[in-house]
């Protein structure tokens, strides 16, 4: 979704940080409440005068309402500021600068991006070099040969004579090893040539399937319809540049259309007006498990389920595998996120939904629910361990109505260690910027 | 008396052409191509030195070498050992397995040769 676009959830968010309520603001600018409604939840566009009105009202520079200095932009700001080692740099202002310089906080942003990606090529071809058995297994080859040749090669040139007999069988040799040293390199180069010749590898295969389907906006129409291709829509997209890619995005795609043949866009609207966001409820009515509705609830339209929705699943190591960015919910881009969030205690607790509301610290912390559950990502078989994997739906806050309001305690997570403020935290990995003089 | 080497490496040209170059140095050389069975070579030849390459069919050179240091009646023969990876962990992993001395291929003669006469001294 372009960024104008959350414009209304920008203004929904700037109002409860302010304590202002949503029957003030519309009164306050001139509108009513059930304008404005519309507009916090992206489904009026908004600019000009009302949108100045009320970034006065609610104390903002409209640029930071249309604009936005978006949770993960701001996040990365400040994972800048940490490779940045000891240059002092105003962590504190990562949101006004953001803010102010939307364009030059981008590019920041972009460029850092670029760097971790950059880094992550050259621990990848340094792995390879390592531990590549293939890679290993061919350079043994090759030195071993050489090796040989050289020795051979010594042997013979050395003043002197040799016994013929040991001559003749030197040069067999010589002629063999020059012929398995032919070999061995050209089929060096052709895995070399194989795997890195026509990709571009500057991001990694999952950096590129995150950059495709948030481009796409996590929805794929044309796979909703009968005779969508999974294979003309990555073939066609220009951010899935490498093989490994275009597997990883082909199977995520996969799951898209079992989730949209089992809960069509039509019949999952109708449920919503019906039962409201009810993921429980949905489950029952379409008879799928109650993962599905989750994974499937995320990518709707706004306009459908009425909010931006976040998402995030993970295996059992914690690696994040699909994650949906929603404002006000930073989640880092490269290394391990906050274990406080409530995805990962669904995996201590296979089969149960779990439901917790949490905030992340900052000034314009936004309150969400968050709903997981881990589930056996394959089919469960005798003698074999069932692989979990754990989703969360992050939610703005009462968007599923509490069964009692009130009935939820307030959780404080971060987006990772390194750039989260709460001191005392007890899962805390390594210390913070913010403690460390920034 | 004759001085006594095992080679153990399984490239056959290789193993040709430091039999001929150990055995014009006075050497008797007695060569080995399997990891598995090397350790039960090497305990019933007892050499005087012992050549040995890491990456073996079966049993790494690694293990065998860790194998040998935990007899007594090869704790302490010397080992020269030769690889193709000249990574610092494997020379680090040698070291700590015991090794006297690490050789990445492709080595020289001279090297091999120098190698050997510094690890068992000519007799005076």
């Amino acid at each position: 979704m372009s960024r104008d676009t959350l414009t209304g959830s920008r203004i929904r968010e700037r109002r409860q940080i302010v304590g202002l309520k949503q029957a003030d603001l519309a009164r306050r600018v001139g509108v009513s409440p059930s304008y404005l409604n519309l507009i916090e939840h992206n489904r009026r566009r908004i600019g000009g005068k009302l949108l100045a009105d009320i970034a006065e009202t609610l104390g903002v520079d409209h640029a930071m309402l249309s604009e936005g200095a978006e949770a993960a932009l701001v996040a990365t700001l400040r994972e800048a500021a940490v490779e940045a080692g000891p240059i002092a740099v105003e962590t504190d202002r990562a949101e006004e600068f953001a803010g102010r310089f939307p364009g030059w906080a981008e590019v920041l942003g972009a460029a850092h991006r670029r760097i971790l990606a950059l880094e992550r090529t050259v621990e990848t071809l340094s792995d390879r070099l390592a531990h590549d058995p293939n890679l290993a297994g061919s350079l043994h080859e090759v030195l071993s040969t050489a090796a040989a040749i050289r020795s051979t090669a010594s042997i013979l040139a050395e003043p002197g004579e040799i016994e013929p007999a040991w001559r003749d069988r030197f040069h067999r040799n010589l002629n063999e090893d020059s012929q398995r040293l032919a070999d061995s390199s050209k089929a060096l180069v052709e895995y070399l040539d194989e795997h890195d010749g026509a990709e571009d590898r500057r991001t990694a295969p999952r950096e590129e399937v995150d950059l495709f389907m948030e481009t796409a906006g996590y929805r794929f129409p044309t796979l909703e319809q009968p005779g969508g291709s999974i294979d003309a829509v990555v073939q066609d997209a220009r951010h899935l540049t490498s093989r490994a890619a275009r597997e990883i995005a082909a199977a995520v795609l996969e799951g898209y259309v079992e989730d949209a043949a089992a809960m069509p866009l039509d019949r999952c609207a109708e449920a919503i007006d019906e039962l409201g966001l009810d993921p429980a409820g949905m489950a029952q009515r379409f008879g799928v498990p109650l993962h599905t509705v989750l994974r499937r609830l995320a990518v709707l339209p706004p306009d459908i389920v009425g909010c931006e929705i976040g998402l995030v699943i993970c295996d059992p190591a914690g690696t994040i595998l699909v994650r949906k960015q929603v404002a006000g919910f930073a989640m880092p881009r490269f290394g391990a996120p906050c274990p406080l969030w409530p995805l990962f205690s669904a995996l201590s607790r296979p089969h149960h939904p779990i439901r917790r509301r949490v905030v992340q610290q900052g000034r314009d912390a936004v309150r969400f629910d968050c709903l997981s559950l881990s589930y056996p990502a394959l089919n469960v078989d005798f003698d074999h361990d069932p692989l979990w994997h754990a989703i969360m739906l992050i939610l703005p806050e009462q968007a599923v109505p509490l069964p009692r309001e009130g009935s939820q305690r307030l959780g404080e997570v971060g987006s990772t260690c390194r750039i989260c403020s709460r001191r005392s935290c007890p899962a805390r990995r390594e210390p913070s910027i913010l403690d460390e003089g920034f | 008396m004759r001085r006594n080497v095992m080679l153990i490496e399984d490239e056959p040209n290789i193993t040709e052409a430091i039999r001929f170059l150990l055995t014009r140095d006075g050497w008797d050389v007695q060569t080995h191509a399997d990891g598995n069975s090397a350790v039960d070579a090497v305990t019933r030849v007892l050499p005087d030195l012992l050549i040995l390459d890491v990456m073996l069919p079966g049993k790494s050179g690694m293990d065998i070498l860790r194998d040998l240091r935990g007899r007594p009646e090869t704790e302490s023969l010397p080992v020269l050992m030769l690889t193709a990876r000249g990574q610092s962990r494997d020379r680090d992993m040698a070291e700590k397995a015991g090794v006297n001395r690490f050789m990445t291929k492709p080595f020289s003669n001279a090297e091999v040769l120098d190698a050997v006469r510094d690890l068992v001294p000519s007799p005076t």
